[in-house]
């Protein structure tokens, strides 16, 4: 919740000054911290996705049972084989472009994720994914834990929110992560032209340099201008940014092109966010209409993650990128009755990436309505978690990231994480 | 102390409204402006007058505010620029984060016309029917707060939102039924995921319909509707109290009386504790302090008279506004200013004529506040949450963009001080109000109007030089702040 969040940025603004570092320090700091080249893309599907509508258990008798309007015809889906179980499983008919690296052995799919007692509340499930805690929800997220025990100071560029407002899992203690929408307007506009508007970005520099230990909150807006003046020309270079291919022209696809950019430019990224909406699916869900919301949001996502992979395969740089993709809950298994579906429990993350190990992990649920239906919780009505979703975080921060997991995530949890890495 | 009060109860002054208020009381101020019921309500008819800020209209159109978004969005920047009754229009924004509706799902579902009618048509353009969503709230934006929730769970645009449309017996629909407990009163901890399927029974029946030939742009409209058909007629049980002997079920009922479900629920709602707490403390960081919490003594009197006076929202404001924490001058400064504050107080500051509020409106939506676009059902993420070096960026450049446009006027308003850059830096500081300046900061700005060719005073050094300054001040972090 909003307030939560105030407080804690409130506790977190003077640390935050004081890994703030000199603007041309930045570039070699860059450079210097961590592993060479390895980026995350985190990737989250805002709203709740209806994950039985990605990956589908078509021939479950129950699913078109449930599911009479908005379910997926067998005939329809695109086959991507069994899971351990022997649950046949098809993606959305929508998903070539993730079926094409499916083949390719790229993607995982893990099954079932989610946490004992799942929140339905969209801020709470958020922040819980965020903060890899059920019971502190309000402070750092996971990422930024990441972020905080980089050697200091830190690169403001080390990580790179392709939205406007910072995301929970990106919110650290020590780093200001910065918001940066659209590398093009990225920019200091100026009343004037020429030297005197040279004079004008000088000064605004020095006035924001003030970073007075007793006004914390100003100093966190002075720290936040900062950052913005200091990191403006790298930026300045990732517009630059001609991709091996066209991406579609959509928010989600042009962020990704971005990603791609400022790992073509070498700015020093490690950690990117990136995001798309439209997920709380109540109503007219539009699972099967090719004008259906669903629908898009399928191709939006499949075809943007395509030309991310296709880009990057190009320019030679898979290797070094993992990309995760996640929701804060998955849907009730019945559909309402607006042709849509209610807010629910456990759901599929997905990773891919040219060193991911892909395929299908964990098990799919059994949509049978008993309610002593292992597989399902809460009358049957919502599907029940099998892997912890921090076993996945874990076996990124540790195989990954290489950093310590137990510590990022304040416990361990790589026991049962899927051998994804 | 007055600027204090005008900036929070308002979007800030003009040098006029301070000489307007200047020999009052401060208390007096503040009952002038918490009831303003008397006070003109004419801000529309000044759309077009030269005098005031600008509008732009859409290409081959005429003004649409009741039917273009664009238009709607120019139309409320400009009452709350231009209102004598500011906190209407402070009091519409709070209400629109509190209740936060979106334009783009309620037009998904329906087109962009009906979208921004469903959104703040106003029912004069309309034979008085058909009432937009920020038009109730600017009703009730000092009403009562339980009134205020009635009509919300009755309001179009809501029922869109939440999909109110599609709550039926058959398949009840949760949306609305989460959120009023969740946001819109208790919070979250105060209910459990039974409550919200009981809730959503509750509302079943809750409808809109179209009145009239849609063809018919001004006669016809969306109201709301019960069907009773659509209506779950059992007994919803919930694990607080509903009714005031502490009964927590709500009893079965014929399909026709079924509406009096919502209004029972609601009724709970409105007098449980834990909607006053979380209402009056929402209210307090919005007009006292949100950097620090509160003192709880303070928020137990004023939830205290929010439950006595019935939930009127008004009696409550004035116990928080007529207070010692509200004009303690520790609290002066503690609230980031949302994109909308800062838009409205630099251009309040800095000058209007000739400025289009159309040219606001990138900005706003890149500062991360487009009006009528709450990110989600929970509202923006406030205080530090609007600040990113991305939205940082773009409230410079909005003081870039609004000083260019008003280089003129700034360079004669600075012509007294001409003969030395001291004299018009001390000027500027007077003219714009901020948290405050360190000495470091200051000559900074110093050394800026020193940069280049040496001082003249010319005409042409202050129409480069003031709007160079006027950006560096409101563009600095020490003007982020209300």
């Amino acid at each position: 919740m909003s307030f939560s969040r105030r407080q804690f940025v409130r506790g977190g603004v003077t640390a935050f000054t004081f890994g703030f570092a000199a603007p041309q320090m930045l570039c070699d700091l860059a450079f210097a911290q961590g592993v060479p080249g390895r980026n995350l893309v985190i990737v989250y599907l805002s709203g709740g996705n209806d994950s039985l509508s990605t990956v589908i258990p078509y021939r479950d008798p129950n699913y078109l049972v449930r599911r009479p309007t908005i379910g997926v015809p067998a005939g329809s889906v695109i086959q991507i084989g069994t899971d351990s179980s022997r649950v046949d499983l098809g993606l959305h008919p929508r998903l070539t472009g993730l079926k094409s690296i499916f083949d390719a052995g790229r993607l995982a799919i893990v099954q079932r994720t989610g946490y004992a007692n799942q929140s339905r509340s969209h801020f709470t499930g958020y922040d819980i994914w965020g903060t890899a805690s059920t019971t502190n929800i309000s402070g750092t997220g996971w990422m930024g834990r990441y972020l905080d025990q980089l050697p200091s100071p830190v690169d403001p560029l080390v990580a790179w929110n392709t939205q406007r407002e910072t995301p929970r899992p990106l919110i650290a203690s020590k780093v200001g992560v910065p918001a940066i929408t659209s590398p093009a307007a990225y920019a200091f506009s100026s009343p004037n032209t020429g030297a005197e508007a040279g004079y004008e970005r000088t000064a605004q520099t020095k006035i924001s340099s003030h970073i007075p230990v007793d006004r914390p909150h100003l100093a966190f807006v002075n720290s936040t201008t900062q950052a913005a003046l200091g990191t403006l020309d790298r930026v300045a270079t990732v517009a630059t940014y001609r991709p091996t291919l066209t991406y579609p022209n959509n928010g989600f696809a042009q962020a990704l092109q971005a990603v791609a950019g400022a790992m073509n430019k070498q700015i020093g990224t490690k950690v990117f966010w990136v995001q798309t909406g439209g997920f709380d699916t109540h109503s007219a869900q539009g699972v099967n209409q090719t004008n259906g919301a669903y629908y898009g949001m399928m191709g939006t996502l499949g075809d943007g993650l395509k030309a991310f992979y296709d880009d990057l395969n190009a320019q030679g740089m898979l290797n070094n990128t993992v990309v995760m993709i996640y929701s804060e809950f998955g849907r009730r298994i019945s559909e309402n009755g607006s042709s849509g579906t209610d807010h629910g429990a456990a759901a599929n993350m997905m990773v891919l990436g040219g060193l991911v190990r892909g395929g299908i992990y964990g098990t799919a649920p059994n949509l049978n309505t008993d309610p002593n239906n292992p597989t399902l919780e809460n009358a049957a009505a919502d599907v029940k978690w099998e892997t912890d979703f921090r076993s996945v975080y874990a076996k990124i921060v540790d195989n990954w990231l290489g950093a310590s997991s137990v510590t990022i995530l304040g416990g361990d949890y790589r026991a049962g994480a899927p051998n994804i890495l | 102390m007055l600027e204090h009060i005008l900036r929070r109860m308002g979007f800030g002054a003009t040098q006029a409204d301070l000489a307007y208020w200047a020999d009052l009381p401060l208390t007096t101020v503040i009952t002038q402006l918490l009831n303003y019921e008397s006070l003109p309500a004419d801000v529309d008819s000044k759309i077009g007058n030269p005098a005031y800020a600008g509008i732009t209209t859409a290409a081959g159109q005429p003004f649409s505010p009741d039917t273009l978004i664009n238009d709607a969005r120019q139309r409320w920047l400009f009452r709350i620029l231009h209102s004598q009754r500011p906190l209407e229009e402070k009091m519409a924004l709070f209400w629109h984060n509190h209740f936060a509706t979106a334009y783009s799902k309620v037009a998904g579902n329906s087109s962009g016309e009906w979208g921004t009618r469903m959104m703040d048509g106003d029912p004069k353009n309309f034979n008085g029917n058909g009432r937009g969503q920020i038009q109730l709230l600017r009703q009730y934006a000092t009403g009562n707060f339980r009134d205020l929730l009635i009509e919300l769970a009755k309001d179009p645009a809501m029922i869109y939102w939440l999909d109110g449309r599609t709550n039926t017996r058959t398949r009840p629909q949760e949306n609305f039924g989460r959120e009023i407990m969740e946001l819109f009163t208790m919070g979250i901890g105060n209910y459990t995921e039974q409550d919200v399927y009981a809730a959503a029974r509750v509302f079943t029946g809750y409808n809109v319909e179209l009145v009239g030939d849609r063809n018919d742009r001004v006669n016809s409209y969306y109201r709301y509707i019960y069907r009773p058909t659509d209506h779950d007629t059992n007994a919803k049980e919930f694990t607080f109290a509903i009714y005031p002997d502490g009964s927590k079920t709500i009893p079965a009922r014929a399909a026709t009386a079924g509406e009096q479900d919502g209004v029972d629920f609601i009724n709970a709602l409105a007098r449980h504790p834990a909607t006053a707490q979380r209402l009056v403390t929402r209210l307090y960081k919005f007009f006292i302090n949100e950097t620090r919490d509160p003192d709880p003594a303070f928020i137990n009197q004023v939830a205290q008279t929010y439950m006595t006076s019935n939930y009127s929202i008004k009696a409550t404001l004035q116990k928080l506004l007529i207070s010692e924490p509200f004009l303690n001058p520790s609290n002066m400064w503690q609230r980031y200013s949302w994109p909308v504050e800062y838009v409205a107080r630099a251009i309040k500051e800095t000058g209007w004529t000739g400025f289009s509020v159309n040219t606001a409106m990138t900005p706003l939506l890149n500062m991360g506040q487009q009006l009528f676009e709450p990110p989600d059902v929970n509202g923006w993420e406030l205080g530090p949450g609007w600040f990113s070096t991305s939205s940082m960026l773009n409230r410079m450049n909005f003081s870039s963009t609004l000083a260019a446009n008003q280089r003129f006027n700034l360079a004669r308003d600075a012509q007294p001080y001409k003969q030395a850059p001291e004299r018009v830096l001390e000027y500027m500081l007077s003219r714009f109000q901020t948290t405050g300046f360190e000495s470091g900061a200051t000559a900074a700005m110093m050394e800026y109007l020193r940069s280049g060719a040496a001082w003249t005073g010319s005409d042409a050094q202050l129409q480069q030089k003031v709007p160079g300054l006027t950006r560096l001040i409101v563009g600095a972090g020490e003007y982020q702040f209300n």
